[in-house]
């Protein structure tokens, strides 16, 4: 673990860069690690996509897959991948103040 | 009398009859198994389809062989789970009661899920081997090939036994050297995960083995869509890939029966306790095998050392206990590795795959993580085990619980 600069703030993250408290998030954190992830700026649709994930994570404890989000319409899958170019499921994650999504095997 | 009702006679619901009958007191239950299908596949022989080392006579044997004497067995589809009715009821509209259901009814493939996959290339040059009519087909399309460029793609986790793609393009390399035509053979495995399998220290080994056979790796592919007229398949990103021989992994999901009865997630796998193995949903409906949306491997070794657990909560559920029994996530694997060599893996929840020995009584050790002649032989064994001892309930000489003896962390 350990400290860093984020939107004025210092805050805790993981060897991965993944913020170790969700409860710390904000909007302003949030466009700060989408920067460094190269989504800038980050736009109202995003942040739907990022309020429905912790909705979802609040809730069930996990973040919703992509497979779901597209299934409830949320946002379809082929959208998703446009708004967050590289690996949607952890980089919406990430910029969503969530812990990395656990891969399944 | 009370009943136990178990939905899906593979290898989960199998194995879990044969234990139940075993302990439970025939003069207070009464125990049902339906199943659709009246044959059974030993699945982990359909790698071997595709290369002519099995074919379609040495993965079947009729269920009926393996289901102990005085149980009631129905060949019929299910419509329905009533979960609040504590009832099933059949095509047909025969309705079954249940005091305990136990749901062992496996994950398939799902094609169609895949835009373009289930069209017209479909078992002419793009392939699954995931069921016997897929690994037949390839067997066929192998026989005549000439060389070009074969794929084989994951679309999307989890899949049931996820190390069987690996042994397929690691067989594949084997197979083609074998034909004289592995200089005209390019091999690709592409798979969404960052690496070669979801594990750091085995991904590392098994990437340096693709780099070692010249199969070449590309990782973080999501795959949205098969160009089948272009021979394409276009990433969600639209990133292509050119085949000649698509051997594809399609999206796996669990039974529609599932997602009828509202009991499954998007996938149609039912959200379960990963250690009790009790439905999260209902106290009486328990949980076993591919059908479960466990973060543990989806495979025949998993489903086994689950049973041995369950067999024992459900005996506590039944005397009103609280359920002792932990499944530790343990998945024992041997990867055929071609060449007459094997790899073995063991892991749990906790623990990755890691180098060392498997000690086995009377037949070990084995090497973990490193390829051997005798991992072969364990895979090869593997089927009689299968046939023999494992659907019939029987102990096997594994502990269900994985144990760090020999592993070096």
């Amino acid at each position: 673990m350990t400290t860093k600069e984020l939107a004025g703030i210092s805050v805790e993250v993981d060897a991965e860069g993944f913020l170790t408290d969700h409860k710390i998030w904000n909007l302003d954190l949030a466009a700060a690690i989408a920067k460094e992830e190269g989504i800038d700026p980050l736009t109202d649709r995003h942040v739907e996509v990022l309020n429905f994930m912790r909705k979802e994570f609040e809730e069930n404890g996990t973040a919703p897959s992509i497979r779901k989000m597209n299934k409830l319409n949320i946002v379809p899958t082929k959208e998703l991948y446009a708004l967050f170019p590289g690996g949607p499921a952890k980089k919406a994650a990430k910029i969503a103040g969530l812990g990395k999504p656990q891969g399944c095997i | 009398m009370k009943k136990l009702l178990i939905l899906g006679a593979g290898t989960a619901g199998t194995m879990m009859l044969n234990k139940m009958d075993a302990v439970l007191n025939k003069e207070e239950w009464d125990i049902t198994i339906v199943d659709q299908y009246e044959t059974h596949y030993y699945q982990p022989g359909f790698l071997f389809i595709p290369f002519g080392i099995y074919n379609r006579r040495d993965v079947i044997k009729p269920k009926r062989d393996f289901f102990p004497p005085g149980v009631n067995v129905i060949f019929s589809k299910i419509d329905l789970i009533q979960a609040d009715k504590n009832q099933v009821i059949l095509d047909g509209g025969k309705v079954l009661t249940y005091d305990i259901l136990l749901v062992a009814t496996g994950t398939k493939i799902n094609p169609a899920e895949t835009e373009g996959m289930h069209e017209g290339g479909w078992h002419k040059n793009v392939f699954d081997f995931y069921t016997v009519e897929g690994a037949v087909a390839l067997q066929q399309f192998l026989k005549y090939w000439e060389g070009g460029k074969m794929v084989l793609n994951i679309v999307e986790m989890p899949i049931k036994c996820p190390v069987a793609p690996l042994e397929f393009v690691f067989l594949a390399d084997w197979w083609f050297t074998e034909q004289g035509i592995r200089d005209k053979v390019d091999i690709e495995f592409v798979t969404p995960l960052p690496g070669a399998f979801t594990k750091p220290k085995a991904s590392k080994v098994f990437g340096e083995f693709l780099n070692k056979k010249n199969i070449s790796l590309t990782p973080e592919f999501s795959t949205g869509r098969v160009d089948w007229e272009n021979n394409k398949l276009v990433a969600w990103d639209e990133t292509t890939i050119d085949y000649d021989l698509l051997v594809t992994i399609p999206t796996n999901m669990g039974d529609d029966l599932i997602a009828r009865s509202g009991l499954g997630d998007e996938l149609n796998f039912i959200p379960t306790d990963k250690f009790t193995l009790q439905s999260l949903a209902n106290d009486n409906i328990f949980v076993i095998g591919d059908a479960t949306n466990l973060p543990s491997s989806k495979a025949g070794s998993v489903a086994h050392f689950q049973a041995d657990i369950l067999q024992d909560n459900l005996l506590s559920y039944i005397d009103g206990r609280p359920l002792r029994g932990k499944f530790d996530g343990h998945a024992n694997c041997y990867i055929e590795s071609g060449f007459g060599k094997g790899i073995l893996i063991d892991f749990n929840y906790d623990t990755e795959p890691l180098p060392g020995k498997f000690p086995l009584p009377g037949v070990g050790p084995f090497s973990l993580l490193e390829e051997t002649r005798m991992n072969h032989y364990g895979k090869m064994m593997f089927r009689w085990m299968y046939w023999n001892l494992l659907l019939k309930g029987a102990e096997l000489p594994i502990e269900s619980h994985m144990l760090m003896a020999g592993k070096r962390a």
